[in-house]
């Protein structure tokens, strides 16, 4: 098994100073999977542009699951796309994230009372870390998202979590 | 005390050593945690259709082999053309044969048609029963066809 998933029984100095350094390099360069939807999906790319530029907090989309390790849902999920984007969540290699973006992807959106055709959430199907809400989000709104999946990243330990 | 081929020696050495670091850093941290939808070929999703081997072009290969050839041809001309001056006529003369065997060799592969992308269709003669081997243009039979 590798280090990531072993469970080091004390909480000593070794094991935190271990954790601080695998938690940075991993919330510093959380690849993107280029994932783009619907209307959320152009705030995004306004995210990725030079105004707001997701790249400076490492993240960098890229076309293929297997070298990512976030994937933003941006965008209305429909039916036909809900078991594409299941197969795509299990293609991705762990640590992998969520993150739900804009309120079609949180809980269907407007589409929530009428919409045959659309996924209630995208966290019916695969387990989400950050909701950010908006229809769509600004992408200020987006990067305080990508704040809060790096603070859930930085909070992750190797040592076995104390039960109370 | 270290020659100079030890020194490129130590920065090879540098350099295997740093890349073979990485990724036993990355071996060591990753989890493993296989499971069949995870171990699925990636097709956007989509399920895949057909064998992912696709047959390679032979006109690659092709290619590959004439640039070959005319690539060592230059790299004889160049040493020849540092000492062009001191060799003189014969030098000359004999570059010159060398040029033109590679030349006559130039002019087979060109009217061969091995330079172009797409080769054209040949026209194959046909053998009509009593008439004999005729060229296809010639050939009454087809055209009523």
């Amino acid at each position: 098994m590798g280090l990531l998933d072993v469970k080091f029984e004390h909480d000593n100095v070794m094991v935190t100073s271990l954790d601080w350094l695998l938690n940075w390099a991993r919330l510093s360069s959380l690849y993107q999977l280029q994932f783009g939807l619907a209307c959320c999906a152009i705030e995004m790319m306004a995210a990725s542009a030079s105004t707001f530029d997701m790249m400076r907090f490492g993240v960098i989309p890229r076309a293929t699951p297997r070298q990512v390790d976030v994937m933003i849902v941006s965008g209305t999920v429909t039916l036909k796309m809900a078991t594409r984007i299941k197969r795509l969540y299990d293609q991705m290699p762990e640590p992998r994230y969520v993150l739900s973006m804009g309120s079609c992807a949180n809980c269907g959106g407007p589409y929530w009372e009428h919409g045959y055709h659309v996924l209630k959430g995208v966290d019916r199907i695969i387990p989400v870390d950050v909701y950010i809400p908006g229809c769509p989000p600004r992408p200020e709104a987006l990067l305080e998202g990508l704040m809060k999946l790096q603070e859930k990243v930085r909070n992750e330990t190797l040592a076995k979590k104390k039960t109370a | 005390m270290l020659t100079d081929f030890g020194k490129i020696l130590i920065f090879f050495i540098i350099g295997v050593l740093f890349t073979g670091i990485g990724l036993a850093t990355a071996w060591l941290i990753r989890p493993r945690r296989p499971y069949p939808a995870k171990n699925s070929i990636y097709e956007c999703g989509e399920d895949t259709i057909g064998s992912s081997w696709v047959k390679f072009n032979i006109r690659f290969y092709v290619v590959a082999l004439i640039f070959v050839i005319f690539e060592v041809e230059t790299v004889v001309l160049f040493p020849w053309a540092l000492v062009f001056r001191s060799l003189g006529m014969f030098g000359f003369l004999e570059m010159v044969v060398f040029l033109g065997i590679l030349i006559v060799g130039y002019i087979y592969v060109w009217a061969k048609g091995d330079l172009d992308w797409d080769k054209p269709s040949p026209k194959i003669p046909v053998y009509i029963k009593g008439v004999g081997v005729v060229a296809p243009e010639n050939n009454q039979q087809q055209s009523a066809a």
